[in-house]
């Protein structure tokens, strides 16, 4: 089962076009009608420049001729009152209608379209830190979510610029050092829906995926309430003096908050933000070399002999 | 009447508008062959998922310079530098620009800022946080070399190139009118050239105060930017764009300008709705500079903001679409030839169509927050830029060329050159909408094999290639033609205005008899050419004792004053030489060097009026 999803794991599409929520729906019928609107306003221009090309050698037309006033009305009517009308329909059904699908319901709304579990991300140069507010649990760059429930994202970062998105879900937001951005999030089914940093963000901005799990909700409360609970059984020594200096495992010694929490990594699918699989191999080669990897993150590579590297991976794959 | 001094040293010290703007000519086509090679490197580099052509660093480097190089050291220089210093003092009958020493030194510091940007990638230290450079990527703690410093003061350093340039245009094109030319006779290509000009001085000194705050922030310690200590990155976006988006306008106008003359030409007939596309042009700008935050929707500011500045850009969509009926209509109704020049701009319509269309998408905020940063807007930007601003670029290549060379091109070549470019474009860009709809963001060096987006990117490269030979095929084209392409009659197109009056190429004097004007289509008011060789035959109103030139009324082109022009100077490149060296050390922070620099600067300022005493 764990290989299964490994393998599944870095499958799933960002595609703005194929909508797992209300708001990127209402945003991709939106650009299906903007699509069919401008196919219609390039045809008619480009039948003019056809009919031009048609008529090039048709005769009795005088040398030099000035302007006249039919085609003037052209001008007018095509170039200013037709768009006109166009773009204020547009205005109005995007920024009134569409623009309600895409944000926060007010306090105002009916309590069942108000969210029901808030999410703190914060993003660094190259990862997601994710938090669940209102518990201890702390994870990365995967975010499990309750299907069919509005969720609240609140995000903000930790260093540079960077933007949530997720566009099967909804539209992006950026992820500023100064302000902390609320960002609606629902899943009409149970799924895996990939995003990408959207805004760049210095060498590895390529390599900042993320993941979000739309689980069934009794699913998502029994993830929950692992995902808290800090790490179980010891072994811990190697970790906490090779790693501790920027990686917490809840439970040990190592408590920083310069890199990832990786009370729970056995559990995820991936690794350095969606960058490779979750495999022992994999985690081997990223921790051996994380400059080879993912060249440019902030990861150094730390010395460790080949046991000690091995004692390390089967270590970290069991914090699940 | 007077002749330019010869050889190299008469280069150095020329200002010769026409001159001038062959300087500007090839040193912007230099910086458009370096731009191209970063593209097409990113090209290779994108062709293939998980590719390592080019590693982040490069990568960054090389996005950054492609687009930073193809706005402030081609595209902008080749319209205003080029084609704007070579042709508008032909079209308004003037024998110069209004202030030739000042055309002079914008020219050779443009040359300067470009050699700095150019010396920091050559180092690895080139710009690397993109041409919009956010903060607090681009401070010094996130970007600890001396890579943003290249970028800060190398654009800083081109503003003030550019700003004397617009302020020059706009003094030309008011008050060095040939007798007659009113203001509602000044040709649409001048027009454009004043909504451009116009734009340039009122969006630069926010982009200089940015770069400014910027530098201080990197190298005094100081905190616009850095919220920890109250500044705000939210205030480099806003002054940023602020620049940015009338920067775009800024790029298509003058090419509106170029359509604008090449359509009456080739269908022989005057611009339909001609006063209307004139306020257009200058309205276009005026509204580019209310649009500014729809960069920015993505950033999490209060949605009144995001409203109006969503109305902003739907009004700039109306000056745009009276310009496109305005072209087509007039190409409709009168009888065209398709010959090379008319075939770019027909090209240019249709890239401009599709360009403005996904522009007009983003009026709807919800969408733009969808595919803001994705390879979505990378497609919609290329449209404007490619398509828009370098098809006439090509397009006034082909048609002035006569002018300029006194040599025709070879016609089947131009045509196939055409085809080639516009077919290899839109292989180039069409597919990035598909790809940035299906999620690719912009600015990745590298993508994963299974996301769907592989075929598209190969697709891309292919279009790239393609491109490429066709740019070498039109150069090629013009090479060939200006070795052996037969001799150019004066006016080969009966074009409207007036440097299809002069021989070609013009001579140093442009108009040997200032000509007297009527109409916005100068040349096609036969009785007019008629009656300026008359006054040749006669000898009236030559002004030929030396560098003469009318200065005639703002509105209605009256002449009231007969002002003589500088000759050559070596002022113009020493000022930019000291200037230059300035802002080289600056980028090392050695702030006593260049307050030696500047002083250097000071004496030849002093130096550059002493001589206008003597003269």
């Amino acid at each position: 089962m764990p290989v299964a999803l490994v393998v599944a794991g870095c499958g799933s599409k960002q595609d703005a076009l194929a909508p797992h929520s209300r708001a990127s729906k209402s945003i991709s019928s939106l650009w299906w009608n903007m699509l069919i609107g401008s196919a219609l306003a390039l045809a008619v221009v480009a039948i003019i420049l056809a009919a031009a090309w048609i008529r090039r050698n048709r005769v009795g037309v005088p040398g030099v001729r000035d302007g006249d006033r039919a085609a003037m009305a052209v001008v007018v009517g095509l170039g200013v009152v037709v768009p006109i009308l166009v773009i204020a329909a547009l205005f109005f059904f995007a920024n009134i209608f569409v623009i309600r699908d895409t944000t926060m319901p007010s306090a105002a709304a009916a309590p069942s379209q108000r969210p029901k579990l808030t999410i703190r991300v914060i993003g660094h140069q190259f990862w997601w830190e994710v938090r669940y507010p209102g518990t201890r649990a702390v994870t990365a760059n995967e975010i499990h979510i309750p299907a069919r429930t509005p969720v609240q994202v609140l995000v903000h970062s930790d260093d540079v610029i960077h933007s949530f998105w997720v566009p099967q879900l909804n539209r992006k937001l950026d992820m500023l050092p100064e302000q902390v951005g609320g960002l609606l999030l629902y899943a009409d089914e149970p799924g895996r829906y990939r995003g990408q940093c959207a805004e760049f963000c210095g060498l590895q901005h390529a390599h900042m995926g993320l993941l979000v799990f739309a689980d069934p909700p009794a699913t998502f409360r029994r993830w929950l309430a692992a995902e808290a609970k800090p790490a179980s059984g010891g072994g811990a020594g190697l970790f906490v003096s090779k790693c501790g200096s920027c990686h917490a495992i809840r439970g040990t010694a190592a408590s920083s908050d310069v890199g990832p929490d990786l009370t729970h990594v056995g559990s995820r699918t991936s690794l350095a933000a969606v960058t490779i699989p979750n495999s022992p191999a994999r985690m081997r080669e990223w921790i051996r070399d994380p400059q080879g990897v993912k060249p440019g993150n902030q990861m150094p590579a730390v010395r460790l002999t080949r046991t000690q590297l091995d004692r390390l991976v089967a270590y970290l794959e069991a914090r699940r | 009447m007077w002749a330019e001094r010869p050889g190299l040293l008469g280069w150095l010290t020329t200002t010769d508008h026409k001159r001038i703007g062959l300087l500007y000519f090839w040193t912007t086509l230099a910086f458009f062959g370096a731009g191209g090679v970063e593209a097409l490197l990113l090209r290779a580099q994108l062709a293939r998922a998980n590719n390592d052509v080019l590693g982040p660093d490069t990568y960054d480097q090389l996005f950054s310079m492609h687009g930073l190089t193809m706005i402030f050291w081609f595209i902008i220089p080749m319209t205003t530098g080029a084609f704007g210093n070579y042709l508008i003092p032909l079209m308004i009958g003037a024998r110069d620009m209004a202030f030739p020493k000042l055309n002079a030194l914008s020219f050779w510091l443009f040359l300067g800022s470009g050699l700095l940007v150019y010396t920091g990638l050559f180092l690895g230290s080139g710009p690397n946080a993109g041409w919009f450079d956010y903060v607090p990527l681009a401070s010094r703690l996130y970007d600890p070399g001396r890579n943003i410093e290249f970028y800060a003061l190398g654009l800083l350093f081109n503003g003030i190139s550019s700003t004397i340039t617009a302020a020059n245009f706009i003094v030309t094109i008011l008050r060095l009118r040939a007798p007659g030319m009113s203001f509602n006779r000044i040709p649409l290509f001048c027009f454009a050239f004043l909504a451009a000009s116009f734009g340039l001085l009122f969006a630069l000194p926010s982009l200089s105060v940015d770069l400014i705050f910027l530098f201080l922030d990197r190298n005094l310690g100081m905190h616009f930017f850095d919220p920890s200590h109250g500044g705000s990155t939210l205030l480099w976006q806003h002054l940023f764009w602020f620049f940015g988006h009338p920067e775009v306008y800024i790029l298509i106008v003058p090419a509106f300008g170029i359509a604008t003359e090449i359509i009456p030409a080739f269908t022989q007939r005057k611009m339909i709705a001609f006063p209307l596309v004139a306020i257009a042009e200058l309205l276009v700008v005026f509204i580019g500079f209310g649009v500014w935050a729809h960069h920015m929707f993505a950033d999490g500011i209060p949605a009144v903001t995001l409203v109006f500045f969503a109305g902003a850009t739907a009004m700039v969509v109306i000056p745009s679409t009276i310009q496109v009926f305005a072209w087509s209509s007039t190409l409709f109704t009168g009888r065209p030839r398709f010959n090379t020049p008319l075939l770019f701009i027909i090209g240019f319509i249709l890239f401009f169509v599709i360009g403005g269309l996904t522009g007009v998408m983003f009026v709807a905020i919800p969408f733009t927050q969808q595919v803001t940063d994705t390879y979505f807007v990378v497609a919609h930007f290329h449209y404007i830029i490619f398509g828009a601003a370098v098809f006439p670029i090509f397009a006034g290549m082909y048609y002035w060329f006569p002018k300029v060379t006194g040599r025709m091109y070879f016609e089947r070549p131009g045509q196939i050159s055409f085809w080639i470019i516009f077919l290899g474009t839109n292989l180039l860009f069409f597919p990035m909408h598909i790809v940035g709809l299906l999620g690719m963001p912009r600015r990745v060096y590298t993508y994963p094999g299974e996301m769907g987006w592989t075929a598209y990117n190969l697709a891309e490269s292919v279009g790239g290639a393609i491109t490429l030979v066709g740019i070498l095929l039109l150069f090629g084209n013009l090479v060939v033609s200006y070795r052996r392409g037969p001799l150019a009659p004066p006016d080969p197109w009966h074009g409207p205005t007036l440097e299809w009056s002069i021989p070609s190429p013009p001579p140093e004097y442009n108009f040997a008899v200032i000509p007297h004007v009527s109409s916005a289509y100068p040349n096609w008011d036969l009785a007019d050419r008629e009656a300026d060789r008359r006054r040749l035959a006669e000898g009236v109103g030559m002004l030929d004792h030396g560098h003469e030139q009318v200065v005639s009324t703002l509105a209605d082109g009256e002449p009231v004053e007969i002002v003589r022009m500088p000759h050559s100077s070596p002022w113009p490149i020493l000022l930019a030489l000291a200037v230059s060296g300035a802002f080289a050390v600056l980028v090392t922070e050695k702030y006593g060097v260049a307050a030696v620099f500047g002083v250097l600067a000071l004496f030849a300022l002093v130096g550059w009026h002493w001589q206008e005493e003597e003269s």
